[in-house]
């Protein structure tokens, strides 16, 4: 006779909860956010996602899509594959970000790694929701029209604190 | 590795106990492997267990949630019905394949 070995998968009703907020619109800072995010929901914890300041591009229709990557200011970026720097006197030149933005979506792509809004429809479809901040929102002037039709709603910061009580956060 | 037995076979399981020999697997320990986890085996779970067994062979490893939609032609809403909260791994489990190594 042999023991039974199964694996835990956790109790049904887990109360974990994680909250993170996506502060940032350029495209490499879009998605640490959400890859947490599809992961946390993967193992069957609770997530909400708001979206502030730049991140607000993430759920804007009109702007989701066009998210870019510039490596001007930053030093840590280096060719593809290689140790290599590209000085940073060169980084602000005409078409620097055009290409550093394929780049970057073509290595995502590889990886089998949805582009930003798929990315968001998965979350959404795993469960996820998302918040779009109020400030931000009156900043840009901009209403649940122009946003993702899955956004839950426009809201304060401190409704998002109080929604996320006991819940593990991230800011990002 | 323990060995443990499952519908009446002998299989190699990790300390999880998650199979690790593709070949031990086969329907009847997957309805046990399922029912260990709550599981109640349907057609709709089972297109997802058959699309997991052929893709690991043509890849090698273990077909993430997002290419169980992209490839396997199951959306991931479904998948969170069919095996909740954790369906990636659920999947893998009763397939009897390793846990999926992607992020994503």
């Amino acid at each position: 006779m042999t023991p039974e070995i199964v694996p835990n998968f956790g109790s049904e009703n887990t109360d974990r909860k994680l909250a993170i907020i996506c502060s940032k619109g350029n495209l490499d800072m879009a998605y640490p956010g959400l890859i947490l995010a599809n992961a946390a929901l993967g193992e069957g914890v609770e997530t909400l996602i708001f979206f502030t300041f730049w991140g607000f591009d993430m759920i804007t229709k009109s702007r989701m899509n066009d998210l870019q990557f510039s490596p001007a200011g930053n030093t840590a970026m280096h060719l593809p594959g290689s140790d290599m720097h590209i000085p940073q006197a060169m980084m602000p030149a005409p078409g620097m970000t055009a290409v550093a933005t394929r780049m970057l979506k073509k290595s995502i792509a590889d990886l089998d790694v949805p582009e930003v809004p798929d990315f968001l429809d998965q979350i959404v479809a795993a469960g996820g929701h998302l918040w779009a901040c109020r400030m931000s929102a009156d900043m840009n002037k901009l209403t649940m029209n122009e946003l993702r039709d899955d956004v839950e709603g426009i809201i304060s910061a401190s409704d998002f604190i109080e929604m996320t009580d006991g819940a593990q956060l991230l800011f990002i | 590795m323990p060995v443990i037995e499952v519908a009446g076979k002998q299989v190699n399981v990790n300390e999880e106990g998650f199979l690790t020999k593709y070949d031990e697997w086969n329907e009847e320990i997957a309805k046990v492997l399922a029912k260990q986890i709550d599981i109640e085996l349907t057609d709709a779970h089972w297109k997802i267990i058959k699309f997991l067994r052929e893709d690991f062979k043509t890849e090698g490893e273990t077909a993430t949630s997002r290419r169980v939609q992209t490839v396997g032609g199951v959306p991931v809403k479904d998948q969170f019905a069919l095996f909740p909260k954790k369906p990636a791994k659920k999947m893998a489990y009763i397939a009897g394949l390793p846990k999926p190594k992607g992020c994503v």
